[in-house]
């Protein structure tokens, strides 16, 4: 059997989620993967170890991987591949279950798990639930979070490289621009560390207190979806049911409350720390280690003590 | 222009749901059912755009049980025009949704469909591109800005580093993230209201459509529950734990 991957990118560079999809697929039979992008891009995937070939795709069309003709060129590829295969990320959750609709298949979003090769486990309402489903499609088309799987390595490997040709596909969308946040910091969905923020860090401005704590751990900032929709933080920070979904070795929460909401996208992190300063906030549930106190008291006095 | 909003009924989410000890399913007898959060943004931006003279009807659907009635009817309190309740079982696969959703489009012929970008119960993330992929429309999915002119939508898309703008060919798909919009309460005299709006009701067979799922539930079983850990006293002790005893720093 062989599984087709969608390697998607940002700036250049495979995202890393994406290599996790790589050790899904592995699991699945052989794996070929579909870069849409730079010729650099494609060299970068053929690097992959456990790649046994590098699909191509170079054509201007394809270059922001917009759902429209990605998911027309995936269908047409689709005929010699069992499993389709992506992150699941905005761009895997943008064109799969287009591409799916067009080959007749329900997609499974968000595997954790691969039982079989027809058989996975999948979070339902909000994680509160794990789901095992059986698909009885000929094809399966499915999404694997980047937390559940190791990324793969990106040197090693030395696939063949194959061009395809640009397909026809309804030319009804247009990529226009797009503001990517300049962080210096490891990425959120992998980073080993997260410091996240929440309603409590009070203002764009104190959300800055975390900045050092962050800088100490060698940390990705992570936040709430109060401390977004109040202007905080940016909202590719947000983590959670409908954010990112981390597991990080260490996750540490400065004035969240805990919502089931939150949670689906960080209790399966190994270590968790909430500071809060209300004894019945519900994150302390979930945490290894809680501390009922005052962040802004708390933030400084971590950083201090690190140095030592 | 007509714009057509899916809405499912699906478990409050301010309710933490349980598993079913036979691990068959979540139990749903007796929980608070509301709608979809998403679908509250959608059909809010949806009103928004007939009030500001971008549409002019506003028509609400739900695949579903007899029950999504209700859903339709806070839609209409909301400001939709009128309603369809397509009956089928509780919960239709997206495909089967996204297949009933494309025949009712061919029906009403709307320039624009808003859909929920995620169904807070299966998670599944899909109807909407689907649809899309069916009709052969554009499609712009995690919305958090819509802007509609001369025949195309602007959509503002929330992706992994950032945000990311489209312009879309009418008729188009849009699905509604989080921040596209705050909806509105309905109004006691807009639920008196919206008790006499239209609301039609279709078996999903009469549209022709396979319903048959796909995906058969294996099983479904609680997640491994994380213990609550110890209340440290002080910086000094939660530090000397992360070192010497979770050695994550
Ligand atoms: C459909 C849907 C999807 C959602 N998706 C997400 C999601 O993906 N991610 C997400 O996070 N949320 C999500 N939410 C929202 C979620 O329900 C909560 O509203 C949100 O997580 C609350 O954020 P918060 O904990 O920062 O704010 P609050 O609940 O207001 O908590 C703030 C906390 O800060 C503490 N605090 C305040 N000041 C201090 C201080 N000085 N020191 C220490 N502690 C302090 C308070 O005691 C309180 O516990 C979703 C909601 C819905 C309906
Ligand atoms: N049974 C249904 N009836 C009406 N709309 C639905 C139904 N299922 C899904 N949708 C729409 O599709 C969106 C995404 O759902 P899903 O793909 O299941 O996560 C929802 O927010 C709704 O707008």
């Amino acid at each position: 059997m062989t599984a087709l991957v969608l390697l998607d990118h940002e700036e250049g560079q495979i995202r890393k989620a994406a290599l996790s999809a790589v050790t899904a697929a592995a699991q699945l039979g052989d794996v070929h993967v579909l870069v849409a992008g730079d010729a650099s891009i494609a060299q970068a995937a053929a690097a992959v170890p456990g790649v046994a070939k590098v699909l191509h795709a170079a054509d201007a069309r394809y270059a922001h991987e917009l759902a429209e003709p990605l998911a027309a060129l995936i269908v047409s590829l689709a005929g010699q591949y069992d499993h389709i295969v992506a992150a699941a990320g905005a761009t895997g959750k943008n064109v799969l279950p287009r591409a799916a609709a067009l080959l007749d298949v329900q997609p499974i979003p968000d595997v954790i798990r691969i039982v079989d090769a027809e058989t996975f486990v999948r979070p339902i309402y909000a994680g509160n639930a794990l789901a095992t489903v059986k698909s009885s499609d000929a094809k399966k088309v499915l999404t694997v979070r980047n937390a559940a799987f190791d990324a793969a390595a990106s040197t090693g490997g030395n696939a063949p490289i194959e061009a395809v040709d640009a397909v026809d596909a309804p030319a009804v969308s247009k990529f226009e621009t797009v503001q990517l946040s300049d962080s210096e910091r490891p990425d959120l969905e992998t980073a080993r560390v997260v410091v996240s923020g929440g309603r409590g860090m009070q203002s764009e401005e104190k959300f800055h207190t975390l900045d050092p704590l962050a800088d100490a751990l060698g940390a990705a900032i992570g936040a709430s979806r109060a401390a977004v929709d109040s202007g905080f933080v940016p909202n590719e920070y947000q983590v959670g049911q409908t954010g990112k979904i981390v597991a990080p070795e260490l996750y540490m929460a400065f004035g969240i409350s805990g919502a089931i909401q939150h949670l689906a996208g960080m209790k399966d992190s190994r270590v968790i720390v909430a500071i809060n300063k209300d004894p019945e906030a519900p994150i302390f549930q979930v945490a290894d280690y809680g501390m009922e106190a005052d962040l802004f008291e708390v933030v400084p006095q971590l950083v201090e003590e690190l140095k030592k | 222009m007509k714009i057509l909003v899916p809405v499912k009924r699906v478990v409050d989410y301010n309710i933490k749901p349980r598993v079913k000890a036979d691990g068959s399913g979540v139990d749903t007898t007796g929980v608070k059912m509301s709608m979809n959060p998403f679908d509250e943004i959608a059909v809010e931006e949806a009103v928004r755009l007939r009030e500001k003279g971008a549409a002019s009807e506003v028509v609400v659907v739900s695949v579903g049980v007899q029950k999504a009635q209700d859903t339709l009817r806070t839609a209409m309190a909301m400001g939709a025009d009128r309603a369809i309740l397509v009956l089928s079982e509780e919960s239709p696969e997206p495909l089967a949704v996204a297949k009933v959703l494309r025949k009712l489009v061919e029906k009403e012929e709307p320039g624009l469909v808003i859909l929920g970008k995620q169904a807070i119960d299966d998670d599944m993330n899909a109807t909407g591109q689907m649809l899309a992929g069916l009709l052969g429309w554009g499609q712009g999915t995690f919305a958090s800005k819509v802007e509609i002119a001369d025949g195309h939508a602007r959509v503002s898309r929330e992706i992994d580093g950032g945000t990311e703008e489209v312009s879309l060919t009418l008729p188009a798909i849009i699905t509604a993230d989080l921040r596209l919009n705050e909806p509105r309460y309905a109004s006691l005299p807009n639920i008196m209201k919206a008790k006499k709006k239209p609301l039609e009701t279709i078996e999903a067979a009469e549209l022709g459509v396979d319903m048959k799922p796909r995906l058969s539930v294996v099983s479904v079983a609680e997640p491994s529950e994380r213990k609550a850990g110890i209340k440290v006293g002080s910086v000094g002790e939660l530090v000397e734990k992360l070192r010497n005893e979770a050695k994550v720093i």
